[in-house]
């Protein structure tokens, strides 16, 4: 579904992306950790080239994203984004968030878009919403419509960029509960994140990423029990003290 | 002291008032129709500024840089005067058979007035955060949709109070137009005081009229924003 092979990025003379290659087959969930600014950001969002990437190559969805001849937009359609400060359209309601992409770029006649925004709504359980603009809901509540949004193109990649980091403690559960839900059924997902309870429970593999490269991949299991990387085990290990500050 | 004899009569009934009356309409359809074309014109302008492609950004600064930095009145008469001697004989001849000092106005209206609206939506568009653009990208907008439907009708709503000004300017600097003699408002009155020497009540009214569209503009810029666009209050 998703195929990095030797896939590097410069921004200036920074090498964020160093020589990637990752493997994401459909239905699978693989969750990227890392520190701050090891790339995990850049790397999720080259995989709809939010972020272009300079070497290597990257294939999304059966499309080759360095051939000029791939319509960028469509795949676009196709792979689902969900960004950490949600990004919700202000001027417009919950509702209309949610239909403007289909009845826009799918053509989905206006009346079939809304009662699958409103079947959306109910699986994020925010049906009663649907009339607010996003300025009247709380960060979970936007994030679980951002993701609703993303939903109503039936995507078959969805692609999550930190989505409970700017959220407050109380809110990450309703996020990560609606996510689980998504990945129990079969959606291939790319998920950037520090919640590391989801990434045990949810994910098929991590892959922990510093400097630019993937260091080590492999299921949650091996990852928080025997981490191999010397790297991983000092992340791991301060992600887990308790009374460890995470804002940066 | 004063034996200047004042005669309102002369400008509220009769002839003189007719004329008035005339010259308004002219002034209201001039103002009208290069509000409208100035406002579209200014948004394709803004977002040529703001392309990814360099010859298309290049264009549209120069456009802005050289309408907004010369005097209105020389490009009123830059199209009056000026335009049809590049012009074929066949569209000369049917720029005469028309009202062509009318449609020289609207143009040089139009054209300067576009660049200052398109230098007010840009700004409004840069207050924009960059993240709107990229959440419509990822949906799979183009660059040209994602406008359209995320970051013009955000920017437009910011850009409300300084269009209110070039559209008052543009119902103002529509009295330049007399110059090229189109018989609008200020021609009108002008005409009145030619024939009567009541100078006085003949721009009088005319002032009284400019207040009146610029308050009408005004209050119809406030309905729509209360009405079509502050819905929602904003957090």
């Amino acid at each position: 579904m998703i195929t990095f092979q030797g896939v590097h990025k410069w921004f200036k003379s920074l090498h964020v992306l160093n020589d990637i290659n990752l493997h994401v087959t459909s239905g699978e969930v693989l969750v990227v950790c890392g520190p701050s600014g090891s790339g995990k950001s850049t790397l999720i969002r080259t995989i709809n080239q939010l972020e272009p990437i300079d070497k290597g190559t990257l294939t999304v969805d059966g499309m080759d994203l360095l051939d000029k001849k791939t319509d960028i937009n469509k795949l676009r359609a196709e792979v689902g984004f969900v960004f950490q400060q949600f990004n919700l359209y202000p001027h417009l309601s919950v509702l209309n968030n949610i239909i403007l992409a289909p009845t826009k770029i799918r053509k989905t006649a206006k009346r079939d878009a809304e009662e699958q925004a409103m079947a959306l709504l109910e699986r994020v359980g925010l049906a009663e919403k649907r009339n607010a603009y996003p300025s009247q809901l709380s960060g979970g509540q936007q994030q679980r419509v951002a993701i609703a949004r993303a939903l109503a193109m039936k995507p078959r990649i969805m692609l999550f960029d930190e989505p409970t980091s700017a959220l407050d403690p109380e809110m990450i559960g309703e996020v990560l509960a609606v996510m689980k839900d998504l990945a129990v059924s079969g959606m291939t997902m790319v998920v950037v994140t520090h919640e590391m309870g989801f990434a045990r429970e949810v994910a098929h593999r991590v892959a922990f990423m510093d400097a630019g490269t993937v260091l080590e991949e492999a299921t949650p299991d091996e990852f928080f029990s025997r981490p191999k990387h010397e790297r991983a085990q000092q992340f791991l290990r301060q992600l887990l003290t308790p009374m460890h500050c995470e804002c940066p | 002291m004063l034996n200047y004899q004042f005669d309102w009569s002369t400008v509220t009934s009769g002839k003189y008032f007719d004329w008035l009356a005339s010259g308004v309409k002219v002034t209201l359809q001039l103002s009208a129709l290069s509000i409208v074309l100035a406002f579209i014109l200014g948004l394709l302008i803004a977002v040529m500024r703001m392309s990814n492609n360099k010859p298309v950004r290049w264009i549209a600064h120069a456009y802005l840089e050289f309408f907004r930095n010369t005097p209105l009145l020389v490009q009123i008469f830059f199209w009056y005067f000026g335009s049809y001697k590049i012009l074929p004989t066949a569209v000369n001849d049917w720029l005469n058979s028309t009202n062509f000092e009318f449609a020289a106005a609207v143009i040089a209206l139009t054209i300067y007035t576009s660049a200052f609206i398109a230098e007010d939506i840009r700004s409004g568009v840069l207050s924009i955060p960059k993240e709107q653009m990229e959440a419509a990208r990822s949906a799979g907008f183009s660059y040209l949709r994602s406008m359209q439907y995320i970051i013009l009708p955000q920017a437009v709503r910011l850009t409300v109070p300084p269009l209110v000004n070039q559209f008052l300017n543009l119902a103002k600097n529509s009295s330049l137009a007399m110059t090229i003699g189109v018989m609008e408002l200020t021609y009108q009155a002008r005409q009145v005081e030619s024939y009567t020497f009541k100078g006085f009540e003949a721009f009088t009214a005319a002032t009284v009229v400019y207040v009146a569209i610029s308050l009408v503009i005004t209050a119809l810029v406030n309905i729509y924003n209360e009405k079509v666009l502050n819905i929602h209050k904003a957090a």
